[in-house]
Order: structure tokens, then sequence, then C-alpha cells
């Protein structure tokens, strides 16, 4: 028998940390998981139960029933469309930047200025105006303003990844008879894909999260998943069974993305402050 | 081998139509143009609309366009609910932020030595800090549930004694509730930078310090922080400018109760905006925000700039 070294000591010491720290973090997401799957009785036993007695859907089957999770569809085709256009007008935008320089160093100053504004400072005004050209509780105001919310984080970001394109790649490019357009298209866009794609993720993330800009902006008919959300509380009884199976399909399209992405994760967090 | 020029006027290779050669000559300004103008049509616009409506009298009975001078920014100073929310705002981040930055460089810390199964331990460390605010806050109202939540139950366990606290009504409880929540959900965030930014760490220097016996104290003050320092700063300063702003964990928690205990200066400002309607006022409120945010922003860049 042999005993385990200090090294051997010291990992197994680190997985009982690493255990223990997942543990912590994902108790949450364990129990609201589980909620959605229970029984009214099962919810509000007491003491709580830790797994429901079986695997059941009733909670899911209410919410496509009442016609609820109209409130998933409108959140993925307000954040669907409104990342699309960021992306593409944020993506030529962040080219001009970063290969003529246009408007300098204070242009870009502005522009991620746009992203430190409040909303709650924006969103009164914004409100008025919508209200005076009758865009409330449409696709079409909440799309151009998280068009807008997101173009700064694309703009900045897609930056970054353009100027660490080899300038010599467009320039033979050029050299060889292709226009700008496409150079843009044909040698820049494939060699920033991976950037794009992450920034993407993140941009898509920040439009199916926000809550402010949807809770006053919608009424009935493009409410989004968040604002859903708040309605299934009540005072005293909240509608759990209602919040944690929202809560599970909300959550579930930006679990899908960030795993794929997962490599490209840390960059697209930090406003490329960190290049990992 | 001819030298070759960036100038978009280099189309000596081809004759492109005459809409052709404008589009390409004017073509940074062209692609830049609908970005900027979104912008100022969505960001700018408002801004400047906001400020003429702060100088009004509009509420929501009286639709008084007159100018009011500046009668809605002195009404500012004398709103104690408007300061008692803007210390909440403070308490919330000066407590929330330090943690979030220590637990996760206490994190960053456990993995950042390579060991099989890493990458799963991070892609599930993730999840809180992509799940939307509102899910988190939902998630811990019901954990923090007072009958059926489970921390109750565990707290209980612990103590040996049935342990009940109505961790979002007793007014000892819903900062400490709010907080937890926060951390819970940011933490990651910081875990994920620091983790990034320690594996940037010059390796060699590690090794020199170890090999001089150097404690770990000692490598982390002179070696490790100050590596990390820029990365530190940038985190502070985006984690910083959420917390000022925080509103949906708390809508979800408490909606600013018992009373008005944990209001948060957005909070006050939705409830001044969308169920007072006190338009103008509102717009001044918005401008005061604006106002501290630019000055706490510039401070900490310069500070930045500085230690650099």
């Amino acid at each position: 028998m042999k005993l385990p070294t200090r090294k051997g000591r010291v990992l197994v010491l680190r997985y009982i940390g690493a255990g223990v720290v997942t543990l912590l973090f994902l108790f949450p997401v364990y129990w609201l998981f589980m909620i959605s799957f229970k029984t009214p009785d099962e919810i509000y036993h007491v003491p709580p139960l830790w797994m429901p007695g079986q695997i059941q859907f009733s909670n899911y089957y209410v919410l496509f029933k009442d016609g609820d999770v109209m409130a998933i569809l409108n959140s993925l085709i307000v954040a669907g469309v409104s990342s699309a256009i960021a992306i593409i007008l944020g993506t030529l935008c962040a080219y001009s930047l970063a290969r003529f320089g246009t408007g300098g160093e204070n242009l870009a100053m502005w522009i991620i200025s746009q992203r430190m504004i409040p909303p709650i400072a924006v969103v009164f005004p914004i409100f008025l105006i919508y209200v005076y050209f009758g865009l409330v509780d449409g696709y079409f105001g909440l799309i151009v303003l998280y068009t807008a919310f997101n173009l700064p984080y694309v703009i900045w970001m897609m930056r970054g990844y353009i100027v660490d394109v080899p300038l010599e790649l467009e320039e033979s490019a050029l050299v060889d008879g292709l226009n700008r357009w496409q150079v843009i298209w044909k040698v820049v866009f494939p060699m920033v894909r991976p950037g794009l794609m992450a920034t993407s993720v993140f941009t898509f993330v920040f439009a199916w999260n926000d809550f402010l800009f949807a809770l006053v902006l919608t009424r009935t008919e493009v409410i989004t998943f968040p604002v859903m959300l708040t309605h299934y509380f009540g005072g005293q009884s909240n509608f759990w069974a209602k919040i944690a199976a929202m809560s599970v399909l909300g959550t579930l399209p930006i679990f899908v993305a960030v795993t794929v992405m997962q490599r490209y994760l840390v960059r697209g967090i930090s406003l490329g402050a960190v290049k990992g | 081998m001819m030298t070759f020029s960036l100038s978009f006027n280099g189309t000596e290779h081809r004759r492109p139509s005459r809409l052709g050669r404008v589009l390409e000559d004017r073509l940074p300004y062209l692609i830049v143009a609908p970005a900027i103008l979104v912008l100022l049509l969505v960001g700018l616009f408002p801004l400047i609309y906001s400020l003429i409506v702060s100088f009004q009298r509009i509420t929501m009975t009286d639709n008084d366009t007159s100018f009011a001078g500046l009668l809605n920014y002195a009404e500012l100073f004398r709103d104690t609910r408007l300061w008692a929310s803007l210390g909440h705002t403070a308490i919330i981040t000066a407590i929330a932020l330090p943690l979030e930055l220590l637990i996760g460089f206490l994190m960053a810390q456990l993995f950042i030595d390579r060991m099989p199964g890493r990458q799963l331990f991070v892609a599930l460390l993730v999840l809180p800090t992509v799940i939307s605010p509102i899910v988190a806050g939902a998630t811990w109202r019901l954990l923090f549930d007072v009958r059926f939540g489970p921390i109750g139950e565990i707290l209980s366990f612990f103590a040996g004694e049935p342990i009940r606290i109505l961790w979002t009504v007793n007014p000892a409880y819903v900062y400490p509730a709010i907080i937890i929540c926060e951390v819970w959900q940011w933490s990651p965030f910081m875990f994920l930078l620091l983790l990034a930014a320690l594996s940037n760490v010059d390796q060699s220097q590690l090794e020199a310090a170890e090999i001089d016996g150097a404690s770990y104290l000692r490598v982390l003050r002179a070696i490790i922080l100050p590596a990390i320092a820029p990365v530190i700063a940038v985190a502070c300063l985006i984690r910083g400018l959420d917390l000022v702003r925080i509103f949906d964990i708390i809508w979800a928690l408490t909606e600013g109760g018992p009373g008005s205990m944990t209001e948060t200066i957005s909070l006050y400002t939705y409830v001044q905006g969308f169920s007072q309607f006190e338009t103008s006022y509102t717009a001044a409120i918005s401008f005061l925000v604006i106002a501290l945010l630019t000055l706490i922003t510039t401070l900490v860049l310069k500070r930045m700039e500085i230690a650099r």
C-alpha cells in the first residue's frame, strides 16, 4: 500500500472544494428545475421535498394550454431579430472604425459611453416618445430599442476582433482585384467568425434577459418572458408551478447557446477586457 | 513586387461602375452611418427630449409645458425618499461588489491549476451569471419562502432547532436576502474574468518566487495582484455600474419593500415615472442619476489611468 503523495492529497482537496462550490451555486437552479416537475401538493409540502414524487409535465402543459408560451415566442422574435440587426450594423460600423479610424478615438468613446447610460434614465423619455408614435406594445418598438441597446457592445467587441485580423490578408485580396465589400465578406468575415458567434450570443442574452424596457413598453401583445414571470407573483400567493416552468423554458435557449459557445465566453462577457 | 496602398481609390485593377466607385469611396462613412443613426435616434434624442421635459411642469394631471426653470432640480434636494433610495443603492453596491470580487477570486484560485473535468465545472458555474436576473430573483424568493422554501429547512438542520425567517419581509433580513441573490448571480462573472486573468500571469515569475521561498501572501501582493489589477478594475467598473442601476432582482424579491426600505434609485425613478407619473420630475431624477454615474465613471477611469 502506498500513501498518497502531497500532490495527490492537494488534488483530492481541490476536487472536494470544486464539488462544494458547484453544489452551492447550482442548488438554486436544481431547486427551480425540480419545482417545475412537482404537483401542487408537493410544491407546498412542509417540510419541502427534495425530489418530486414523479416527473410530470402538467406545469408546462398549463403554460402551453393558456397560451403563456407566447411570451417565450415574443422573446425569441424580439431578441433574435434585434440581435441580427445589431450584429450586421454593428460589425460594419466596427470595420470602419478599426480599418479607417472613422471618427477617431472620440467616436469610439462616444459609442461606448452610450452603453454606460443607465436604462432607467432613458426608459422614461423613450416611453413618452413611443406613446406619441403608437409604438408601445409592438414588436417594432422593442426591436429598435434592443438594437440600439446592443449596438455599442457589438461595435466595441467587433472592433477588437477586426483589429486582430492581419492587414496583409486584406491587402493581398485587394491586389487580387476584390473590392471592399468582397474583402469584408470573403476575408474578414471568416477570420472573425468565432468572435462574431460569441458576440451574437451575448447580444441575444442581453435582449433576452431585459426586464425594465419590456416591463414599461409592453402591455398584452408582445409581453416577453421576464415580464410574464412577474405576472405570476401575487401578494401572498405566488404561482410557483408556473413561475418555475416559465423560468425553465426561459432559461433553456440561453443555456443551449452558452453551452455551445463555451470557448469564446470570457472575452464576450468582459467587453474584451481579457483576451481569454 | 508592387507595394500596396490602403486607399479605396486604388481601383487600378478594374473599372467598376460609377455607382460602385461612389459606394466604395464613401464606404467608411456609409457603413458607420446606420449604426450611428440608430444610436442618435434611440440614445441621444430621448436624452435631449428628457432634458427639455425636466425644465417643464408636466405631471399626470397637468400637461403644463411652461418653463419651470430649475424648479424640478431644486425639488431633488428636498426629496428625502430620493436620497434614501440613493443610500440603499450605495449600501447594496458597497457590500455586494467586494463580496463578489472576493468570492470570484477564491473560486478562480480553486480552479486555476489544470485538473481533469475542470472545463465541466467552469461550464456549470457560468449558469447563474447568464440566466435572467428576474429568474434569479424569482428563484431566491422561492428558496427563501418561510414555509416550503428549503433554506429555512437547511438552516434548521444545522442549528438543530426550527429556524423560520421572513427573509423578504423582516427589515433585518431583506438586505442579506438581496445581497445573497446578487452575490450568487455575479460571483461567477468575477470568477470567469479572474480565471482568465490569472492564467495570463507570468509563470516564470511565480516559479522564481517559489524557489526563493516567498510566502503566498507575498507572491499575491508582489506579483499576482499587480498583474491582474487592470482586469479587476474593469470588472469592478462593469459590475459597479450594473449594481448602481440594480432593478430586476429587487423587483422580484422585495419590490422595494418592506415599505420603501430596499427601494433603490432605479425603483424610485420607476415609481415616480410610472405610478405617480411625475413626468418632469422623473426626467430631473434621470439627469441626477446620469450626472452621478458620469462622475463616478470619470473618477474611476482617472484612477485606472494613474494605476497604469
